[in-house]
């Protein structure tokens, strides 16, 4: 039995109208056509999310001119059904190498009919992430500040 | 987990926490440590004893920005996993 302390995972379930070879393909491949614009930590403007397709393969941002910036790495890579990824960016929003500081999402791609798949996710060992934990906390306003005015636009338009 | 779980039914002093749980009092001490260190658990002495409770602001804040952050996330990949497989089998 693990008595190690923890903060409870976050858990989001989701229907995709879709095969799950299709969502899984969108989810890693496709991040770029789906991940926030602001959701960046690089130096330059975003220009592409990148998932590499294997196991140890790096997610990073590259920017308009080229300069790329890690954000975790793959470590379980099982299309089309599940997909674990770390998550290695610190409360100071810069890139930790450190495995042992970084909390990791897990994604299940289950299929509910040929074109329907039911998406569980969950992001867990948040205190991983140690100290920086209370600065992640703290600065969400900092971090990446335009996502929820993006999102409520797009929200509202439909 | 068990911890956490403890002490969100109330504040405890760490006796208390470590009652029944597999481990020595002093394990359940560190681990109390750590999770002061990470900002989820706050203490304060009283009656000559420290009682342990959770930091909501901590807890709820961290645990509130990743919910909120991967729900409008996975939205967006919903949206476009459903918009592009809809334009391949057309």
């Amino acid at each position: 039995m693990s008595v190690v302390a923890t903060v409870p995972s976050v858990r989001h379930t989701i229907i995709v109208e879709a095969p799950r070879e299709h969502a899984f393909e969108v989810f890693t491949h496709g991040i770029d056509t789906w991940w926030f614009r602001d959701h960046s930590i690089g130096t330059e403007p975003l220009k592409e999310v990148v998932m590499e397709p294997r196991e140890g393969g790096r997610v990073f941002e590259r920017g308009l001119h080229g300069a790329e910036c890690d954000w975790g790495r793959v470590l379980v890579w099982e299309p089309p059904s599940r997909l674990v990824v770390a998550w290695q960016i610190g409360g100071d929003w810069q890139f930790d190498p450190d495995l042992a500081h970084a909390s990791e999402y897990e994604v299940r791609f289950i299929e509910e009919a040929p074109a329907r798949t039911r998406v569980e996710f969950e992001h867990r060992h948040f205190e991983r992430h140690g100290e920086a934990s209370r600065d992640i906390r703290d600065s969400v306003d900092r971090g990446w500040p335009k996502l929820l005015a993006a999102y409520a636009g797009v929200a509202k338009t439909g | 987990m068990a911890i956490f779980e403890r002490l969100e039914r109330g504040p405890l002093p760490v006796g208390e926490i470590a009652r029944g749980l597999p481990v020595t009092r002093s394990a359940v001490s560190q681990h109390l440590k750590v999770l002061k260190d990470v900002g989820l658990v706050t203490s304060q002495r009283a009656a000559n004893r420290q009682i342990y409770r959770i930091d909501a602001d901590g807890v709820a804040g961290l645990r509130d920005y990743f919910d909120r952050f991967w729900q409008e996330s996975l939205q967006s990949f919903k949206r476009a996993a459903e918009k592009s497989f809809k334009e391949k089998s057309r």
